[in-house]
């Protein structure tokens, strides 16, 4: 078959880009680092996910899409397991996608580091404490307070904005 | 994180002896009396999450502010999701049945959840006490975990104890706010607090096989993290002026599947649904 015969990781990731988050429509599952591996054997693909929020209810609806995409550029078949290991952190998020969240008003969460390739070393643990003040998407300014943890979705935070006196939502740090 | 809780954490991996590679270090490599006891200490703490969950999720519709409305629904899907981690877990390395069968085609009896969860829902002071006795054991229980060389079990619990850092910050904030705001919403708290940490006594009730897991490195025993648990709530109810009441120890029993009455609605009404059509896809 000859679309098989096209077939590879790069087709693979490329199909990928085009499946977005279904709650934040401007990243796609790549950017925001959920694809833990992109296996091509022959007309076969297995692309392995990670769940940002172990509860995410839009894991599946990205595991279907995942399929039907990969589908789309000549697979045979597709497997889309869900793996843990190694756990997912907000530190993969790519910086693309970060300007993209801060531009529809979503602050990105601080990228300081606490993923690494290493999956010894990605099992550190982001602070317990609340982190430093969360940045405004609109103005920048520092000057901003928590107003619940829990936002619409269980990744995003509510904050506002002291400085500019608008309210906005932040994804959580992991 | 306070020094003391750096301290505290550090002696908690120390006095448990955690955290050393050994022989142990997958399920796949226990020996079949130590899988035992992992599943029995998984199914515990499926069961606490999934009820918890079940608990949070009759305040959807219901929260006193719609900010709380959100946020109690945000800690139910929270909690399922930890639920089906750990669930999931006995399925695909100790021949468990799939998720959902755990959850929904499971008897009263069956379950090793701690009877704090399936207390009824309350008022909103005991929602709210309920959580933070829970979400401090939690975090306690997977912080220990995060120690075990058995990598599955180390992992599970790191994904877990990073998603309880927002549930911590929410109780601590209402808790302490409440707890020093009129005499009404102290009452209520305190009242709260002395119905609930009977129950919540029973977070720390062994699993069957706990005292060989513990042995054997795996996992920290019981006392230990109740101890540290224990010092984190005395510090939330010193820092709200609540009082923490003593222990009831005849309240212990659901780790053995010994439960109040308050057991059996709850899984009439949680897995009523599922139970009409188990085949049905959603």
């Amino acid at each position: 078959m000859s679309a098989s015969r096209a077939l590879d990781r790069a087709a693979v990731l490329a199909a990928l880009e085009t499946v977005n988050d279904p709650e934040i429509p401007v990243v796609s599952v790549v950017d925001l680092g959920i694809v833990q591996s992109v296996i091509v054997a022959g007309g076969h693909v297995t692309v392995a996910i990670t769940p940002t929020f172990s509860g995410c209810p839009a894991l599946e609806v990205m595991r279907d899409e995942i399929r039907s995409a990969v589908l789309s550029i000549g697979a045979d078949s597709v497997d889309v397991p869900v793996v843990l290991d190694p756990p997912w952190s907000s530190d993969r998020i790519t910086p693309g996608a970060r300007d993209r969240m801060r531009a529809i008003g979503l602050m990105p969460p601080p990228a300081v580091g606490r993923f690494r390739a290493d999956p010894a070393l990605s099992l550190r643990m982001p602070p317990v404490e609340p982190d430093e003040a969360v940045p405004c998407p609109f103005c920048g300014s520092k000057d901003t307070v928590v107003e619940n943890p829990f936002g619409p979705t269980i990744c995003r935070s509510l904050h506002y904005c002291n400085a500019c006196q608008q309210p906005f939502e932040a994804f959580k740090a992991l | 994180m306070s020094a003391d809780a750096v301290e505290a954490r550090r002696a908690l991996a120390e006095a448990a002896g955690m955290g050393v590679p050994g022989p142990y270090d997958a399920l796949s490599a226990l020996p079949q009396a130590l899988r035992e006891g992992v599943d029995a200490l998984l199914l515990a703490f499926a069961d606490d999450a999934m009820l918890q969950g079940h608990r949070d999720a009759e305040w959807t519709g219901l929260g006193p502010i719609l900010e709380e409305d959100i946020a109690f629904s945000s800690m139910a899907q929270d909690e399922l999701g930890h639920a089906q981690v750990l669930y999931r877990l006995r399925h695909e390395h100790l021949g468990a049945p799939d998720p959902d069968a755990q959850a929904f085609l499971r008897d009263a009896a069956a379950w090793r959840n701690a009877r704090l969860v399936e207390l009824p829902r309350g008022d909103f002071a005991f929602a709210l006490v309920r959580r933070a006795l829970f979400d401090l054991a939690k975090a306690v229980q997977y912080d220990a975990l995060r120690q075990s060389p058995v990598r599955e079990l180390a992992v599970a619990a790191t994904k877990l104890r990073q998603e309880k850092k927002y549930h911590l910050l929410h109780d601590r904030a209402f808790v302490t706010r409440l707890g020093r705001a009129t005499a009404a919403s102290h009452d209520r708290l305190q009242a709260a607090l002395e119905a609930a940490f009977p129950a919540a006594c029973d977070l720390f009730e062994p699993s069957d096989g706990l005292a060989a897991l513990a042995a054997a490195k795996l996992v920290p025993g019981a006392d230990v993290l109740r101890s540290v648990w224990l010092a984190a709530v005395c510090q939330l109810a010193d820092d709200a002026g609540l009082n923490v009441p003593a222990a009831d120890p005849a309240a212990l029993g659901g780790r053995r599947g010994d439960h109040t009455e308050h057991l059996e609605p709850l899984l009439a009404a949680m897995q009523g649904m599922f139970r009409s059509d188990p085949e049905a896809t959603w």
